[in-house]
């Protein structure tokens, strides 16, 4: 019973998925109780006088009291302590969190309007999903295209600034494997909320074959499409079921006509896939603005843009 | 009350007695300087931030400023202040006609600095520094700028107290405005005598 | 507005002496001026309400609820400009501040009523701009952080300006305040029997003065980066944008001590009234609001932790900031032991005030887990945030500035609201606000994301909770306004002092006041807090170095 308010009520932190979550989340829990106890035992006090002070006459004698030295040194003294404690034990922590070991291994970020890419190592490029080694040391060293966004692992208990005029970085240990969440929480315009990424977390030989691995899988154009929509991050502004995103739905684009801002029209084909991908702002669709999407010229083989194409073709 | 000292004041301070309106009009002139120095305090601060990061550039922006302009404004700044000392001298003696006087000198003062000033911005936007190619003209235009609307916003200001000397009013027992206007254009000489060394002489 | 004086023998008060609009665009009578302020914060209030119901509504339910991103990030822009900026800020010092201040030290006026008016005139001026940049976008949020609001937008460069004006009538409201309280206090006024709301006002207005000019540089900065280029801001050019941050911090922490003081001023003023005792460690609430109003320049970079400042200037920043709880637990527990052997009216003005104080433990204590460096690596820019500063600025502030509006509202008007609905509308606001933002620091510690148009489906849950009792919160404040409006226009006429209080703004010859307050300046005896003092008591006694020279009752 005890636990499931602590679940729901108190701390509904995610998944401790790295080394030092739980040191994190005890300290919140530390902070909260402690916090809880006092708003309550002092609301408890404050309506308690309320209730057995209440003016019960207009002639009702009040005693004349205007301070206490005592009472209020020992209220300035125990507080002060309990916050000298809470700070050193937060800085401690937070100490850990800003220096990274010297043999962590290092993954390039760039936060950009609106997607996150990701060079490893060996120079394999990424986008939407960035993979690490389990038990071992990641340092993330981030740069912004744009504006300010921020890099948010909510499972790694880590946060950071992603800047355009100078590097900054996190690190961490992950004790979990699986797939977390990665947040943008700087805003930065018209996709903030849609700029999400994920976290997997794998065996180190299992990461290691990842970032060895260069040329794309041999899957079927149309699968190998669907799982680089996912991982380039297209789903964060292009539905695939006609739902309304930032970006028109690729749902049905394919064979029907298409109308611009220009006026123009034409049908969908495999050219105006093609060029869509590498050179959005050539044809913009009627009702959306220009120089929403980035051009993903130099970061995609021949073989992903032909699986890309086939897969939107296949959206019927 | 005493009635004699009030019909020297301009109406509004009738709620006040005289020392009371003249304490609480300097007070209040010291605290409206307070927030002058923090409103160009942020443009300075700025400034160190970027002279630490990239000496270079400043030093090669200051070329471009004529250092021989600068003096020149500098000492009309510095005399615009003497002028200014004399007036409120002349106000504290009743002498209302040398208050027009010396209120006179320094508007001409300001005067000048603000037409060297046009000369000054007008080479550099024949040279393309306008709109500013880097921080240091960034800084340069904003500084001078906003230094240069205190000045207007001075002669304003400065005749307007003017007007009131050409009308009698001061007298050795009521010479707040120029008093109070007078340690508002000081300060406007001291942030020039910052900016000149910052901006024109770091080469 | 209100009765005139017919020639019935109704008393000439500040409100019928004189009659007409424009008796009250040109009036340099503070009381006036609170009542115009009044009325456009209140108005201001409203429709950055209503902003807030709309990002409420759109946040109901993951997906599209009933608007697009574009507007979405336009309306929580406008929500946090307009309640900051047009609301809070000038909030209740410009309303209950001028109308109070020269009362409660004596004074005819404050120093100087013409620039007084001034300020009112630049603040309608701000508004004008803002209103007129409404129709341009502006979607950068109230903060502006650069790069994303330097692109060269007429929305942003409208708004921006429109802050800066704004920024004007603020540090002229402080200044007029800080000489009327040195210069204009009345005879016997010394400043240990200063009224603790006076003392707020002090220090309120001293980081008014210091701290708003900054704001304006800033402001005035980041137009000129749109319009012209500056550089200082905009890493294309070799700029920084997190030096953006701290010239904003700089003025933005001081800025909700602004809005707090005052408010901690008002529930000091009410405590004792309605509780007929003394405020409990009045010297302390004086260092206290003092201390904090100094130690507010010191911690602004606690809103930075991870915008990529240096370690040790995190670690800095972090340290200081728990210095700010202190005097402020300390407040706490002195309106606590107030209430003590009191004699207690539960009036709605008194629940305001009680239900501040618990509003402000749940403020103050979730500020610990922000000012902590580990857990705030997690919560910067999550809803546990947006959580915190709601219940500060909401729970705190506000509910501050409507505790003193219901408090002094007799003083003001003549009338009084009815009872009965202003504790209906009370209890209405007080859930609904609870119901609204406890859900929302969950889900900070779930990690959702501030600013969000939409969300991943796990967080919806809470979002419907909060959104559902938002609507509550919004009711509440409806019932408060009418309330309050029908009151003064047709609440039934009230005897003088109704409350019983000592403070001096109450004993004005007139009840309301005259145009002039008071025909002759008083000379002032006692503090105000002198509720049922036994005969023959020295105040000073009991307190070490005391001003000399205080006769007592």
């Amino acid at each position: 019973m005890l636990q499931w308010i602590h679940d729901n009520l108190i701390s509904r932190m995610p998944v401790q998925a790295s080394e030092w979550a739980a040191r994190v989340d005890w300290l919140n829990d530390f902070i909260t109780y402690i916090s809880a106890f006092c708003t309550i035992a002092i609301t408890a006090v404050m309506i308690y006088f309320m209730w057995r002070y209440r003016r019960k006459s207009e002639t009702q004698q009040t005693e004349y009291i205007t301070h206490n030295a005592l009472l209020e040194t020992v209220w300035t003294v125990i507080p002060t302590i309990v916050c000298i404690f809470v700070f050193w034990y937060g800085f401690e922590v937070y100490h850990e969190q800003r220096t990274p070991p010297a043999n962590a291994e290092e993954i390039l970020v760039e936060g950009y309007q609106w997607g996150w890419n990701f060079e490893y190592s060996t120079g394999k490029k990424g986008s939407g999903e960035l993979v690490v080694p389990l038990g071992k040391a990641t340092r993330l060293v981030m740069r912004s295209k744009d504006v300010t966004h921020s890099f948010f692992i909510p499972s790694m208990r880590v946060k950071e600034d992603v800047l355009a005029s100078a590097y900054s970085y996190l690190w961490f240990t992950p004790i979990k494997t699986g797939e977390f969440p990665i947040f943008c929480t700087e805003y930065c315009g018209l996709s903030h909320s849609g700029m999400l990424a994920k976290l997997k977390v794998v065996e180190p030989e299992v990461f290691q074959d990842f970032i060895n691995e260069r040329s794309a899988e041999d899957l079927p154009p149309a699968e190998l499409g669907k799982k680089l929509f996912t991982q380039k991050g297209c789903i964060g502004c292009h539905s695939v079921d006609g739902s309304a995103k930032v970006c028109p739905s690729l749902y049905q684009i394919f064979g029907h006509e298409v109308e611009f801002a220009d006026g123009t029209k034409l049908v969908g084909d495999e050219n105006y896939l093609e060029e869509s991908i590498l050179n959005p702002n050539a044809k913009i669709v009627k009702g959306y603005p220009p120089n929403l999407m980035q051009s993903y010229k130099g970061q995609l083989e021949d073989k992903e843009l032909a699986g890309l194409i086939a897969y939107i073709k296949s959206l019927k | 009350m005493s009635s004699s000292a009030q019909t020297q004041q301009p109406g509004h301070f009738h709620h006040f007695e005289p020392e009371q309106a003249y304490a609480a009009s300097k007070f209040g002139m010291w605290l409206f300087l307070a927030t002058e120095l923090l409103l160009f305090g942020g443009l300075f601060c700025a400034y160190a931030v970027f002279y630490n990061r990239n000496h270079e550039l400043f030093a090669e922006g200051s070329k471009w400023l004529d250092w021989r302009f600068g003096a020149f404004n500098t000492v009309v700044l510095l005399f615009s202040s003497f002028t200014m000392v004399r007036a409120v001298d002349s106000a504290q003696r009743g002498d209302n006609k040398k208050v027009v006087g010396w209120l006179n000198l320094t508007i001409i003062c300001a005067a000048i600095f603000m037409v060297v000033k046009f000369f000054e911005y007008k080479a550099k936007i024949e040279h393309g520094l306008f709109p500013p190619p880097n921080i240091y003209f960034g800084l340069y235009f904003t500084m001078t700028a906003l230094h240069g609307f205190h000045v207007l916003v001075g002669i304003g200001l400065l005749q307007w107290v003017k007007s009131l000397a050409k009308k009698g009013m001061y007298s050795t027992t009521y010479y707040t405005p120029v008093e109070v206007s007078g340690l508002y254009w000081h300060l406007v000489d001291l942030i020039w005598i910052y900016l000149f060394p910052l901006l024109y002489l770091i080469h | 507005m209100g009765a005139y004086a017919q020639g019935s023998g109704e008393q000439l008060n500040y409100i019928n002496c004189e009659k007409g609009f424009w008796s009250w665009w040109m009036t340099i009578d503070h009381k006036r001026l609170g009542l115009m302020y009044l009325v456009s914060i209140l108005t201001f209030f409203v429709i950055g309400g209503v902003a807030a119901l709309l990002v409420r509504a759109e946040l109901y339910s993951h997906g599209k609820t009933l608007y697009n991103a574009d507007t979405y990030n336009i309306i929580f822009s406008l929500h946090g400009i307009i309640m900051i900026f047009l609301f809070i800020v000038p909030g209740i010092p410009a309303t209950l501040g001028n109308f109070l201040l020269p009362l409660m030290v004596g004074a005819k006026d404050v120093a100087f009523p013409k620039l007084n008016r001034l300020s009112f005139w630049i603040y309608v001026l701000g508004a004008a701009v803002a209103f007129c940049a409404l129709f341009l976008r502006v979607d950068t949020g109230w903060t502006f952080y650069t790069p994303y609001s330097i692109q060269n937008r007429w929305g942003v460069i409208t708004m921006t300006l429109a802050a800066f004006i704004l920024g004007f009538s603020s540090i002229l409201t402080g200044l007029n305040f800080l000489v009327t309280i040195h210069k204009m206090r009345a005879p016997g006024m010394t400043w240990n029997r200063l009224p603790l709301f006076v003392w707020a006002l002090y220090s309120a207005s001293i980081l008014q003065v210091v701290a708003t000019p900054v704001i304006g540089i800033t402001l005035l900065l980041l137009i000129l980066e749109n319009v012209m280029g500056v550089g200082v801001f905009n890493p294309a050019m070799g700029g920084d944008p997190v030096l953006f941050q701290h010239f904003f911090w700089f003025y933005s922490h001081p800025v909700v001590y602004i809005m707090i003081l005052p408010a901690f001023g008002v529930i000091n003023e009410i405590i004792p009234v309605f509780a007929r005792k003394p405020i409990f460690g009045y010297r302390a609430m004086v260092i206290a609001s003092v201390g904090i109003a100094a130690v507010s320049f010191m911690v602004w970079g606690h809103h930075m932790f991870v915008a990529g400042m240096s370690n040790n200037t995190r670690y800095i920043f972090s340290f200081i900031t728990f210095f700010v709880a202190v005097p402020t637990a300390v407040k706490v527990f002195n309106w606590v032991g107030t209430l003590y052997k009191g004699s207690i009216s539960w009036d709605s003005p008194m629940l305001y005030a009680l239900s501040f104080v618990f509003l402000f433990l749940i403020a103050g204590t979730t500020g610990i887990h922000l000012a902590t460096l580990a857990t705030d690596a997690h919560y910067h820019d999550t809803y546990f945030v947006v959580a915190h500063f709601h219940y500060t600025i909401q729970g705190g502030a506000v509910i501050g500035l409507y505790a003193g509006l219901h408090y002094w509202f007799p003083l003001m008007f003549g009338r009084m609201y009815n009872e009965k609905l202003a504790k209906i509308a009370w209890l209405i606001l007080f859930i609904g606000f609870n119901g609204t933002f406890l859900p929302q620091f969950l889900l900070g510690m779930e990690g959702m994301p501030r600013r969000y148009y939409d969300y991943p489906v796990e967080f919806e849950p809470l979002h419907k909770i909060s959104s559902i009792f938002a609507f509550f919160n919004g009711l509440g404040y409806v019932l408060v306004l009418v309330n309050l409006i029908h009151g003064a226009f047709k609440g039934k006429k009230c005897e003088r002092n109704p409350w019983g209080s000592l403070s001096l703004e109450w004993q004005t010859p007139q009840f309301p006041p005259a145009h002039d307050n008071w025909e002759t300046i008083p000379v002032v005896t006692d503090w105000g807090y002198s509720y049922n003092k036994p005969a023959g008591y020295d105040d000073h006694a009991q307190h070490s170095a005391s001003k000399g020279g205080s006769t007592h009752v």
